[in-house]
């Protein structure tokens, strides 16, 4: 069935000549620059669209499986309350997965295809969730560290081209902020906690501090797909930017919970205002993406088992559905 | 890589806030019919709100307009609200999509 | 405070917490990503009654325990769940259908607590009662499509029902507790939940398709901290940081 509709697609496209395509393509650049959102039925070039579905699904399988990393805590919660707080945060993200897969079916790819192409390993997802959340103090490191660089990255996306994505952003954007206070004020209670408490506040900030800057992903000019997002404003500010954006913010926080950063570079520059940081070894982002991280396989097969286990259940709803629609027309 | 297994039809959704004057969309959903739908809909849109209106539809049977004169080089008229890839081609023997 | 009305407190918010737990399981595994969100809605307003009871049943102690001291450093043989909100999840269809058994009797329950001679009581009540009407919409929603399905799915929730029937026994088992509870109006008499939930489950139960199980099967006793082995696991897991690391604020 979604075969069919990517057939047309391509069929729609062969029917403009190429004197038309240079004037549609200047005429959307002229919407992209007046900062006009680009609408599913407008015309847009096949480059575009293909980024897009790329980009805004990368972001739906993170969300999804970004909610296996803590969801692995609910059932260890140390009170009720903190307990109560994690399921809405995890909650929150299926959600945030559901909007974004919304947003990229605009662009005339179906769910299903998307999710097939995760769960065969082909599509790619945030390197963050490949890593083990294997303290208590992980969940706090997650919510600080990586909410942090993910609100950090998202905000500017509200501001993004494709109206469905920027209005998806928007929503996300809404409700993420409770989702970084709740991981820092975990920091917080267990840092001014036990010495026990304090090493494992440590300790996590030790295992997460790196892989939440790799986050942002490679430097510009190493990044594929740069420039042209720059220039279709799906990307709005450069990964180095956003990095030093974070370094930055992060810094003085880790400072105020007492702990120390894992990079003995780590030092503030006055001159440029700066916090100036170590070198991020690529080669383990490298490793993560091919799926050799700590947790690729056990992500990728817990969604697998998910997704067929429940299988019969899906295809149950659909056959009551069904049945219930027969009854509806024999009736009328 | 699995087998084709039919996905649940597509709905978009309308909420309208509890002191709202009118319905908006809000984006779309999965589910096997209406009232799955609306479940969903409470569950996805208005985790946080009391008292909204829920309208859902599938998407399919939006009527959409076409972008407007001024963007003269827009798609071919399709009247669908966008291009989903399971609006089109039904088979006969497959009901409700 | 009555010991009675204790135990009573005890018996409604370790029943909530510990269906809360199991649900917490599910997070992120569900068949569909709508699914996880419904579960975890409800896992999250057990939640939410689980602290207002143990609270309350706390502060009526008057001995320093809060909702966390109760939930966290209790035995099995202390906690006061009914005996089918420990058992494992199963697959989907066993999920829903422990949890369709227990929304129509916390619905008909919370409804009949409105009029309970305890104020704060009747409050928690009102409030849950909001969220159980939510539940159980989902939960015989999802029975019906199950029972009704395909031949797998009816098979599957066939044989959740006859396995997890028996342990609905224990929820209209009146025993002294809950005799002393109606008798001061704090809580209801059993017969009358009872005169409701049966024919409210078995409409769900006929529009599913299903057949009601003829057998009634063991007694549990859960409710006075008779427990089978799956609740020892189920707080090992829940209770293991707050026994590791005593003393600890969190």
């Amino acid at each position: 069935m979604y075969t069919q509709g990517l057939d047309q697609l391509g069929r729609s496209e062969l029917h403009v000549s190429s004197a038309d395509s240079a004037a549609l393509e200047r005429e959307f650049l002229a919407h992209i620059d007046r900062e006009e959102r680009i609408e599913p039925k407008d015309w847009m070039p096949p480059a575009y669209r293909q980024t897009l579905i790329r980009q805004i699904s990368q972001h739906a399988h993170s969300e999804i499986v970004g909610m296996l990393p803590e969801g692995n805590w609910i059932t260890r919660a140390p009170t009720l309350k903190r307990k109560a707080v994690l399921i809405a945060k995890v909650q929150d993200e299926g959600g945030h997965g559901a909007y974004l897969y919304s947003a990229a079916e605009t662009l005339g790819v179906a769910r299903a295809q998307l999710i097939d192409q995760l769960l065969a390993g082909t599509a790619k997802y945030s390197s963050i969730f490949n890593y083990p959340t294997v303290s208590w103090a992980d969940v706090g490191a997650i919510g600080w560290l990586v909410d942090g660089a993910a609100i950090m990255n998202q905000i500017p996306l509200c501001r993004c081209s494709y109206g469905p994505y920027a209005r998806a952003m928007i929503r996300i954007c809404k409700e993420e902020s409770f989702h970084q206070r709740q991981g820092f004020e975990i920091m917080l209670t267990l840092a001014r906690g036990t010495r026990e408490q304090r090493s494992m506040a440590q300790a996590a900030l030790d295992r997460w501090w790196w892989p939440s800057l790799m986050m942002f992903g490679p430097s510009d000019a190493d990044s594929m797909h740069g420039a042209q997002s720059t220039r279709w404003k799906i990307k709005r500010i450069s990964n180095d930017d956003l990095r030093q954006r974070f370094v930055d913010v992060t810094v003085p926080q880790a400072q105020f919970l007492g702990l120390k950063i894992p990079d003995p570079d780590l030092l503030w520059d006055g001159e440029r205002q700066h916090y100036r940081f170590g070198a991020i070894d690529w080669s383990e982002f490298n490793e993560v993406l091919k799926g050799n991280g700590p947790c690729n396989h056990e992500r990728l097969a817990a969604r697998r088992r998910a997704h067929e286990e429940g299988r019969w259940v899906r295809e149950a709803a659909l056959a009551y559905a069904d049945r219930k629609a027969a009854r509806a027309e024999a009736a009328a | 890589m699995t087998q084709a297994e039919r996905d649940w039809p597509l709905w978009e959704v309308f909420i309208r806030s509890k002191s709202g004057l009118e319905h908006k969309h809000a984006g779309s959903l999965h589910a096997a019919d209406a009232t799955m739908a609306i479940e969903h809909a409470r569950d996805l849109y208005t985790r946080r709100m009391e008292g909204v209106s829920i309208w859902v539809v599938r998407s399919s049977e939006i009527v959409a307009s076409d972008p407007g004169e001024g963007a003269a080089l827009f798609e071919p008229a399709r009247d669908k609200v966008y291009r989903h890839p399971t609006f089109y081609e039904i088979p006969d023997e497959v009901k409700n999509l | 405070m009555s010991q009675a009305q204790f135990d009573y407190l005890l018996r409604l918010g370790d029943t909530s917490l510990i269906l809360a737990q199991r649900l917490g399981e599910w997070v992120g595994h569900a068949p569909a990503v709508e699914e996880d969100l419904g579960l975890a809605n409800i896992a999250l307003d057990l939640i939410g009654q689980a602290r207002l009871f143990l609270s309350y049943a706390g502060e009526l102690e008057g001995c320093g325990r809060d909702e966390d001291r109760l939930a966290f450093h209790r035995d099995v043989p202390e906690f006061r769940n009914f005996a089918l909100v420990e058992q494992p999840n199963g697959d989907f269809g066993a999920t829903i259908v422990r949890q369709f058994l227990l929304d129509t009797y916390q619905r008909e329950l919370y409804a009949e607590l409105l009029r309970s001679k305890d104020e704060r009581l009747a409050g928690i009540a009102a409030k849950s009662l909001k969220e159980t009407e939510y539940h159980w919409r989902f939960s015989s929603r999802w029975l019906v499509r199950l029972g009704d399905g395909t031949a797998d799915s009816h098979e599957r929730v066939q044989r959740a029902l006859t396995d997890l029937w028996p342990y609905t026994n224990e929820l209209f088992d009146a025993d002294a507790t809950d005799r002393a509870v109606a008798q001061a109006g704090i809580g209801p008499a059993l017969g009358t939940v009872e005169a409701r939930w049966r024919p409210a489950v078995g409409a769900v139960i006929e529009e599913a398709t299903l057949a009601r199980p003829a057998e009634r099967g063991k007694l549990t006793a859960g409710k006075r901290g008779m427990h089978g082995e799956a609740l020892g696991y189920v707080l090992a897991e829940m209770q293991f940081l707050q026994r590791a690391y005593p003393g600890g604020q969190w």
